[in-house]
């Protein structure tokens, strides 16, 4: 059972959490100017990385969305932040 | 019968209270103190269990977790317990103990001709036999024989296991003397320590070895360890098996005994002082009861004075094995070592035979003598000195490495590669000071200096594929060197292979003994060394752990505990038979009798006068803040910023990729003011996209979203006389059109009132504060009478909607359903703004016009209903599934079935016959339009 740190809460079991997406994984638009292809990456490309990786995490219990860096490998917690711009 | 009982001996029992068990029947002596091994070892009992393929007799090997023979199910006072180790469990008075796969007893086992068939039963024998002739014929009776031990269907333990979640700075596993070293240490420095051990006193082998740590008798120091642990704040817990270990620190924990407890422990830090297992040797029927561990013998001992035989020989190749056989000649027992050494200590005092193994033992159902440089000498018991396997499944399961130590030959953990120091035994460190240090300096928290490698003193010890006979290498699933071979033969030489083709270490006792013999006998046939060959993954649990224990309380009821209704013992009053409607114990019909009967007439009852049902699990979030028009244009399919204040309108929430994933109405209540009724439940899954928006998009000043369902109370008013009932009630309806939404005052609280109608019929939806619930209900309900009224269930309900062909997402959709599949293309068509799935409604394949869109079915007059899930097929050619049936009923109002499907091209067939698949029988429908009642929309208004 990981333990991640809410930004807001402080450190909860894993169960608390829900992964959301990969961070800077922006949406293209508008809709009119995008390629199935662009679209069906933006659907479905992640890039998992075997490693580091930065991440947009839920936490479930008090409902705000949060950057988690983790690794992929070892399970070590980096860092885990608010969204840009709003003061944790 | 050759064990037998010392007159003195015996550090743990207690001579003055006996007891006595019963085994397969048969009464059995023993002390209080004494494990169930101990005490059939002492008398006199060999044969403990049968084994797994070849039910060939077994008899006791170890002295802990590790035993692979003597495995039982237990029953006493009321509590049973299949498959306990024999060494881990305490004889009890009265209780009754049966051996395992075995039948009618393991001394007499119908079943032990199949050692006769060994020839024809190899590695890999069910795959290769049961392949091509039909399972279901074999998986009964494969099923009964195999397995060890039997579940009492009668017996269902109380859902009462106790679990309790700990946080501690240092968890130290294993209480042996690098153990206690480790927690005495870190205890001085202020450390909270918890010092788990799987036996029933720390202490490690020096219980029966006896000795010293760090300069202390060892009792004295494990008394004063314990208490420095509990002096700073930490715990010792005996008979506790740790089973697991998890990312981050978390561990789990099985504390056995009269009150078993289940922990989850959180550590800062992990020492791991688990010990090492005696290894076995491999010699011709090297499974024979009386081969024991030589470890194992000089426990049973020294702790209960229990002897595995008189004439007792110990096949060994070091030094550390010794101390066993003099103690056994010092109880009386005649020993010969058989040393693989040429070169021994002298003046052992003890009979040698060196240079020598043994090659292999003799008799049936017990060993009469063992075959020692081509010669038989008579013996009743054969202990094996094999050398030493580290524990390292803990090390393992946090993803440690391990490292082949060539001159110890052991596989060892590679430091650095787990969140954890190991130290003792379980990193190769055999003798005592040595494994005291390191546990010193890793309870000071320091990190241990590597190893200096060890010579080699000479060739390891190995199964020896050039010997006749069986060698035995998993004792728990009969496992052979041939099979091994047979495996490396045809290929499967990878370890994950050769486990899951022979079954090699997949026992209970987890490979504790047969792993390293199995994959180092991979390795010399395959011409690899063992690091090479590697090992197989380890995985949680350790040890058998009762399934009762993890789930504690969590079952039944409280697995998935279900919402409640704030009116849930008035329904109940009221004859509601209650079921688990997504989550939420909802009414399915009132009073007795069928309940689709019941249905029945609760919908007709609807359709033409009035009924009342409870909506309370109807999503309700607020939506509220200068931002709340935008949020909800972007979140949903139907634009919901021009609504008026006052209104209500039907929309859909799409995913990104455009499937639909909640339908419901939105009612605007203000300019800033929504409440979206998600579906019941999806309630939580809305409020967390909304919430994305909400905070990555719209931004979180200008809007709040809350989740109010559960505060509010909704009782749903419909049918013809809906209006007529409110009035009578008390209620001052407003002049509402359809879908208009008012409010009026209700008892110094606000009523909500919606003219939104999910059964077609005229309908109010009325909302308050819960705590105004029960008034209102009983306003509602008194008046029902004077209207022929009734309260209907979530079966009548359902009915209604599928008349008017109104969808439930997730029922009559499924993860391909577009809005337009639905007939909602009006948005995708005309909307110019962005909205979460739109780029998606675009893709050739949304574009495609053989999508499977929602139709309604209508049997030919007198037909019988068809079955949800029936497929439609085509006319002629390959026969394929054109889509399903996804609702299906009898409409008591329009007397006949009614049926909802997804139809591949479903909306340009509208008139046409199709034939379906329903359970094996062709037959033909005449697709419709969803709705099959009311299709002008003439009953919203009610009775004139």
């Amino acid at each position: 059972m990981q333990r991640f740190p809410c930004p807001f809460c402080g450190p909860r079991d894993e169960t608390e959490f829900h992964f959301a997406v990969e961070a800077g994984h922006a949406r293209p638009e508008p809709a009119g100017a995008v390629s199935d292809a662009a679209w069906a990456a933006y659907l479905y490309e992640a890039a998992s990385p075997k490693g580091t990786t930065r991440e947009v995490w839920l936490h479930l219990t008090c409902g705000e969305y949060f950057l988690l860096t983790r690794d992929t490998l070892t399970r070590a917690v980096n860092a885990s932040e608010p969204l840009p711009g709003v003061a944790p | 019968m050759s064990g037998w009982r010392h007159d003195s001996l015996g550090a743990e029992i207690d001579r003055d209270r006996p007891l006595r068990f019963t085994f397969d029947g048969l009464s059995v002596p023993g002390f209080e103190g004494d494990t169930l091994a101990s005490a059939l070892m002492a008398a006199g009992h060999r044969i403990l269990g049968r084994s797994f393929k070849y039910h060939r007799p077994r008899g006791l090997w170890g002295l802990g977790a590790e035993e692979p023979n003597a495995v039982f199910d237990i029953r006493h006072e009321g509590s049973y317990l299949p498959n306990a180790r024999a060494t881990l469990s305490y004889a009890q008075d009265g209780m009754q103990v049966a051996s395992v796969n075995a039948w009618p007893s393991a001394r007499r086992d119908a079943f032990g001709l199949l050692d006769l068939a060994q020839r024809f039963l190899p590695a890999g024998f069910y795959y290769k036999t049961f392949m091509r002739l039909p399972w279901r014929i074999y998986e009964p009776m494969i099923r009964r024989m195999a397995g060890l031990g039997r579940v009492d269907p009668d017996y269902a333990p109380d859902a009462d296991g106790v679990q309790i979640s700990a946080a501690c700075d240092v968890l130290v596993i294993g209480a042996g003397p690098a153990g206690l070293a480790a927690a005495r240490a870190a205890a001085e420095a202020g450390k909270t320590v918890w010092l788990l051990e799987d036996a029933r006193h720390p202490g490690g082998a020096l219980r029966w070895r006896g000795g010293e740590i760090d300069g202390t008798p060892w009792r004295d120091y494990a008394r004063d360890t314990s208490q420095a642990v509990e002096a700073a704040g930490g715990r010792v817990m005996t008979d506790t098996s740790l089973w697991g270990a998890f990312d981050h620190g978390a561990f789990a924990a099985w504390q056995r005994g009269p009150r078993p407890r289940h922990w989850r422990i959180r550590a800062a830090r992990c020492i791991l002082a688990s010990g090492a297992i005696e290894r076995p040797l491999w010699f011709a029927d090297n499974d024979r009861p009386g081969v024991q561990s030589a470890e194992a013998a000089l426990h049973h001992l020294a702790l209960y004075g229990s002897l595995p035989g008189r004439r007792i020989l110990m096949a060994t190749d070091s030094d550390h094995s010794l101390p066993v056989a003099r103690a056994l000649k010092d109880a009386g027992a005649e020993v010969t070592v058989i040393d693989r050494r040429a070169e021994v200590p002298e003046a052992t005092g003890l009979a040698q035979i060196t240079g020598a193994g043994i090659e292999a033992a003799r008799g049936r159902r017990g060993v009469t003598a063992a075959l020692v440089k081509g010669e038989e000498i008579p013996c009743d018991t054969i202990l094996c000195a094999g050398g030493w396997t580290p524990s390292v499944h803990l090390w393992c399961q946090a993803g440690g490495r391990l490292d082949m130590d060539e001159g110890r030959d052991m596989l060892v953990p590679r430091p650095g590669t787990a969140p954890m120091t190991v130290i003792g035994a379980a990193t190769g460190t055999l003798d005592l000071a040595a494994a005291v240090a390191e546990g010193l300096a890793a309870g000071a928290g320091k990190t241990p200096a590597p190893k200096a490698p060890k010579p080699r003193a000479r060739a390891p010890l190995r199964p020896d594929p050039a010997r006749p006979g069986r060698q035995w290498l998993d004792l728990q699933n009969d496992v052979t060197l041939k099979d091994v071979a047979l495996a490396a033969r045809e290929g499967f030489t990878s370890v994950e292979h050769l486990k899951r083709y022979t079954t090699l270490g997949m026992a209970t006792d987890q490979g504790r003994l047969s792993n390293f013999a199995g994959l180092a006998a991979m390795a010399a046939l395959t011409n690899r060394s063992v690091a090479e060959t590697g090992t197989t993954t380890y995985r949680p649990p350790f040890q058998p752990v009762p399934l009762s224990a993890i789930a504690g309380p969590a079952r039944g009821a409280l697995y998935h505990p279900l919402k409640r209704l704030a009116l849930e013992e008035a329904h109940r009053a009221a004859g509601a038979r209650f079921r688990d409607y997504g989550g939420w114990l909802r009414p399915s019909v009132y009073g007795q009798g069928d309940e689709a009967a019941l249905a029945q007439s609760e919908a007709r009852t609807a359709r033409t006068t009035v009924a009342i049902f409870d909506a309370s699990p109807l999503g309700k979030l607020e939506v509220i803040g200068p931002g709340a028009a935008a949020l909800l244009d972007f979140t949903g399919y139907v634009r919901m910023s021009t609504l008026r204040p006052g209104r209500a309108r039907y929309g859909f929430m799409l995913s990104e990729s455009g499937i639909v994933y909640d339908d419901g109405v939105v009612l605007r209540l203000g300019a800033d003011h929504f409440v979206v009724s998600a579906s019941s439940s999806h309630v939580e899954g809305v409020r967390f996209v909304l919430e994305d928006a909400r905070q990555d998009r719209i931004g979180r000043a200008s809007v709040f979203v809350h989740d109010v369902t559960q505060a509010y109370v909704t009782l749903t008013v419909t049918g013809p006389d809906a209006r007529a009932l409110c009035r009578a009630a008390g209620l001052a309806l407003p002049d509402l059109p359809h879908m208009g939404v008012g409010e009026i005052a209700y008892q110094g609280a606000r009523l909500r009132v919606a003219r939104i109608s999910f059964t077609g019929d005229m309908s109010y939806e009325l909302s308050v504060p819960a705590r105004h619930a029960q008034t209102l209900r009983a306003r509602l309900d008194a008046a029902l009478a004077a209207f022929d009224g009734r309260w209907i269930g979530l079966e009548a309900v359902m009915l209604l909607r599928a008349e008017k062909g109104y969808v439930l997402i997730g029922k009559d959709t499924d993860g391909s359903t577009m809005p337009q599949d639905l007939g909602w293309d009006g948005p995708r068509a005309r909307r110019d703004d962005e909205y979460l799935g739109k780029r998606s409604l675009f893709t050739p394949e949304a574009a495609s016009t053989a999508r499977r869109q929602l139709v309604g079915l209508r049997v030919p007059e007198g037909g019988q209903p068809i079955r949800t899930g029936a497929h439609l097929i085509p006319d002629t050619g390959l026969r394929r599934s054109l889509g399903f049936v996804t609702s299906s009923y009898v409409s008591p109002v329009l007397d006949r079935p009614i049926a909802l499907a997804l139809l591949e091209g479903g909306l340009q067939k509208i008139g046409q016959t199709v034939r379906l698949f329903d359970d094996g029988v062709v037959r033909e429908a005449v697709v419709t339009a969803p709705c099959a009642y009311d299709p002008e929309g003439e009953r919203l208004d009610g009775r004139a």
